[in-house]
């Protein structure tokens, strides 16, 4: 009687080791070198639990060498029930490896015939991301073709942003009533390109409050936004004639620490009562803690953000929002700039395509009559 | 000189950056890698900047005994004690090992004051809600209704008030589908407005059109 | 108020609906303009009262939390699992019960959960919720070890470039756990290569970098399976990545609840689910009074 082991039933004899079948080594496609894939047909010792057969086999010992007679040393094991294996470990570009893979139950092995020799290689470009790479030429064929288009002097119409029209208004009113403009440029660095929408709307906020001698506070979070911010003020104070108020003060750092930042700003704006308050940038739970303090004062709020989980909050708080994209156009709304806003055109066209993809995507999937979506499947 | 030198590094890491995305081959493969480890070494020191500022404005209000004095006394004084505490009393490298002082200053102090901002939220939001969610026009009044439906939707009491509906009609029911239907669209439709500013921006950024981050235009 | 002689014989009836309107409308008028802090005085009450009578409630599970239990549950023993941490304290009031929950659920199953974080707090956090969890007395009974059944790598910094390196290997990113003893020491990183050696990944996640960073670059450039645990303010825009990008999602405090009944641990977000009920129907109250108010108010206005 021999012994039962796995989950041939009891009382059975095990079935001879079987080693796995048709062993195919390619290079991994799409990468930087140094890997290589291995496919293979299951041992027949390697059934699905409860299928009828024999499901013995306790996994899989991946085996290289650098000659096809060896000696093969183990280079990695999968679970059974698997067909393919990666090899990245220590595989030199250009040097030929042979492979083989053992089916394994307890100390027994049945390696497959020996398959190589395969060639680790480097690609020059990932045919996965043709998608992208065609989505990135489209795009920025028509971004800088409608700046072409407006640099040559053709207008380009851009509607009302309300949030962007009250600016104005808004620090003359600070002016009128003897109190600060309050500038936050968000709670992020200047990695994020919200930051930078924020500083370029800065820079208009920060050449009214020159002209008009109102006073400019921006506290900020980071040093690098410290350092961005006040040369973007200089530059606005010096262009608009009023070197003499200018103070590197006017920006200044408070906390990296999210809510250390939300918490100090609402003691400025409890305790120095701004009459404007601008949030312009990237925000996350602080948002509404500063949004409802400036309420509170009584402030003038002009927020814009584009981080859709904080937009709720602030068109409830604020008297005008900048939603999403608003905010990165804001720099070339107020600077009426023919280049920038020949780039917002350039992006609304690339919008348009996008809906017309989205409905013919739309009747495509509904209809089944190929898989769509999968045309946009980044790898 | 002093914007140029910014503008062609801008343009050329810029660029990079967008062609290793399509290209796995060495030296491209590794880029994205090496620019974030060197970008975390210049935030760190970076830190020391903002750092000082803090220090010499606190210290300029404590000085002149400006108004807000009593405030810039505690952030130095909580500057100094947890700078000196980790530094010199909680065990070298690894004063972030629970038990250390430094340790205990993050348990007992940062960890309550941050999660106390935090729990603000739930009073700013009651407020931020009583005043928003008027039925001031049509719009506003599908917002007050949705909002209803969902703040109700998704607490246990909600289904309580409707449990004698059939399933598929409760007001938890009506709630996720109000987050899995309308809420959906509209998030995607704003994801892909704000996708394209990004791509918009980062190009002007790139092409030296947007300088306002380098003081603005010459 | 007209000073006109009632009509029908009724003293004064016009003049007491005319008074009583007026009382009304000047109810409403102060009700616009109410001090905040009095809505701030009944939510306190709201949230802070159910605590001192421990009362629970009977919790729906919706699909999304389902997803996150039957993901976990159809593993088999001695897979590995991913846990990321990526919140603070500031946020661990929603996220920490779903973490706790989730390590009791795997640790039950007898998985093997490797804990790491993209946030600083992150690991900190995971090791309070070890302790909760391994306290529990269906975890308890299985004794799990360090090193054998689960881990802390710790902290890394980089983002969202940290998942990508994982995708390539565990170990270089992470040579040393989170107290610095070389991976190579523990017996549950034996094998543990990247993400094809990863049956499960659940991120719970506070923010930037979380959710999105995982989809993006776990689930669909290296194929994991992604679940996620996130606050309520951040859940509305993730169900667009559920089911296709996202196996399970818990969105806040009630996700967390959810999700402990479903697997079976009930904890403290079952506890605090009535505060959160009390405190929501507070506010919807006050929504409802205020534009009971602003309908009143509106009405009597001059029209133009």
């Amino acid at each position: 009687m021999t012994v039962a082991l796995g989950t041939t039933g009891p009382c059975q004899a095990l079935s001879a080791l079987r080693a796995p079948g048709n062993l195919r080594v390619i290079d991994a496609p799409d990468d930087a070198g140094g890997t290589l894939l291995l496919r293979w047909e299951l041992s027949a010792n390697d059934v699905a639990a409860g299928a009828p057969g024999d499901s013995s086999v306790t996994g899989y010992e991946i085996q290289r060498a650098q000659s096809p007679d060896g000696p093969f040393v183990k280079v990695g094991e999968v679970p059974p029930r698997t067909g393919e294996a990666r090899d990245a470990q220590g595989l030199r570009d250009g040097v030929g490896y042979y492979y083989r893979v053992a089916a394994v139950r307890g100390e027994s092995q049945a390696p497959s015939a020996v398959c190589g020799p395969a060639v680790p290689t480097g690609q020059w470009f990932h045919r996965g991301r043709v998608n992208t790479l065609v989505a990135v030429l489209v795009l920025t064929g028509l971004i800088l073709y409608f700046i072409e288009h407006a640099r040559r002097g053709r207008p380009v119409f851009i509607r009302k942003i309300a949030g962007l029209d009250a600016v104005d208004e808004a620090v003359g009113r600070a002016t009128e009533m003897g109190r600060k403009v309050l500038f936050i440029p968000g709670s992020q660095d200047m990695d994020n390109v919200q930051t930078l929408a924020g500083i370029a709307i800065l820079g208009r906020v920060a050449r009214q409050t020159a002209q008009y001698g109102a006073t400019l506070d921006v506290p900020v979070a980071r040093s690098m936004v410290m350092v961005a911010c006040r040369e973007t003020v200089k530059e606005a104070y010096l262009a608009t004639g009023h070197p003499e108020s200018y103070r590197d003060d006017l920006v200044h750092y408070l906390t990296d620490d999210q809510f250390g930042y939300a918490a100090a700003i609402d003691g400025i704006m409890v305790r120095e009562r701004p009459a404007t308050i601008f949030m312009q940038g990237l925000f996350y739970a602080e948002a509404l803690i500063l949004a409802e303090t400036g309420n509170s004062v009584g402030a003038i709020q002009i927020a814009g953000t584009a981080e859709p989980s904080q937009l709720p909050f602030f068109v409830a708080a604020c008297d005008y929002t900048l939603i999403g994209e608003e905010l990165f156009a804001a720099g070339a709304y107020l600077s009426r700039e023919p280049q920038q806003l020949g780039s917002l055109k350039g992006q609304d066209l690339g919008k348009a395509v996008i809906l017309v993809l989205l409905v013919i995507g739309v009747v495509i999937q509904t209809t089944g009559l190929f898989d769509f979506a999968a045309l946009f499947v980044v790898q | 000189m002093k914007r140029r030198v910014p503008l062609i590094l801008t343009a050329v890491v810029g660029i990079t950056f967008v062609v290793q995305f399509f290209i796995p081959h060495k030296p491209f493969s590794g880029l994205q890698n090496l620019l974030t480890d060197w970008v975390q070494i210049i935030f760190a020191f970076a830190i020391w900047l903002g750092a000082l500022n803090l220090m010499k404005l606190s210290g300029e209000s404590l000085y002149r005994r400006k108004k807000r004095w009593p405030y810039a006394t505690i952030t130095i004084a909580c500057f100094v004690a947890t700078a000196v505490v980790g530094l010199f009393f909680s065990g070298g490298s690894r004063f972030q090992d629970p038990g250390t002082p430094f340790d205990w200053i993050y348990q007992n102090m940062y960890n309550p004051l941050s999660a106390t901002m935090f729990a603000m939220l739930a009073f700013y939001v009651a407020s931020a809600s009583y005043r928003a969610f008027r039925a001031r026009n049509r719009e506003a009044t599908l917002l007050l209704a949705a909002g209803v439906l969902v703040m109700l939707g998704r607490v246990p009491i909600g289904d309580r008030l409707t449990g004698f509906l059939p399933e598929g009609y409760r007001l938890a029911d009506l709630a996720d589908w109000i987050m899995n239907v309308p809420n959906k669209a509209g998030q995607r439709a704003i994801m892909i407005g704000i996708a394209l500013g990004i791509v918009s921006t980062s190009l002007r950024l790139m092409l030296g059109i947007e300088r306002s981050h380098l003081g603005g235009r010459e | 108020m007209t000073g006109r002689a009632p009509k029908h014989g009724r003293p004064g009836a016009a003049a007491v609906g005319t008074t009583v309107a007026g009382a009304a409308v000047a109810v409403a008028e102060r009700m616009l303009r109410i001090d905040r802090r009095w809505l701030f005085a009944f939510v306190t009450v709201a949230v802070s009262l159910p605590l001192f009578f421990n009362l629970q409630q009977h919790v729906a599970v919706t699909p999304e939390a389902r997803g996150v239990r039957d993901a976990v549950a159809q593993l088999p023993p001695g897979a590995h699992v991913l846990l990321a941490c990526d919140y603070d304290p500031g946020s661990a009031a929603e996220l920490q019960p779903m973490t706790v929950t989730f390590l009791k659920q795997a640790l039950s199953q007898r998985l093997r959960v490797i804990v790491m974080g993209l946030w600083p707090q992150g690991p900190p956090q995971a090791d309070l919720a070890l302790e909760e969890a391994l306290r529990d007395p269906a975890v308890a009974a299985l004794a799990p070890r360090y090193g054998i059944d689960y881990i802390n790598l710790g902290f890394q910094s980089g983002n969202e470039v940290v998942i990508q390196r994982l995708g390539s290997s565990i170990p270089a990113v992470f040579p040393r756990d989170y107290r610095g003893t070389p991976i190579a020491q523990f017996p549950i990183m034996a094998g543990v290569r990247d993400f094809s050696s990863i049956a499960y990944v659940f991120n719970v996640s506070a923010g930037y970098p979380g959710t999105v960073e995982w989809v993006q670059f776990a689930g669909d450039r290296f194929h994991a399976h992604v679940g996620s645990g996130t606050t309520a303010v951040s859940a509305p825009l993730y169900y667009t990545y559920y089911p296709a990008q996202l196996t399970g999602l818990l969105g806040g405090m009630k996700g967390a609840a959810e999700y402990e009944v479903a697997a079976g641990f009930t904890g403290k977000a079952m506890t605090y689910m009535f505060s959160q009920s009390l405190s929501h129907i507070v506010v919807v109250i006050f929504i409802l009074l205020g534009n009971l108010a602003f309908l009143l108010t509106r009405s009597r206005r001059p029209q133009p």
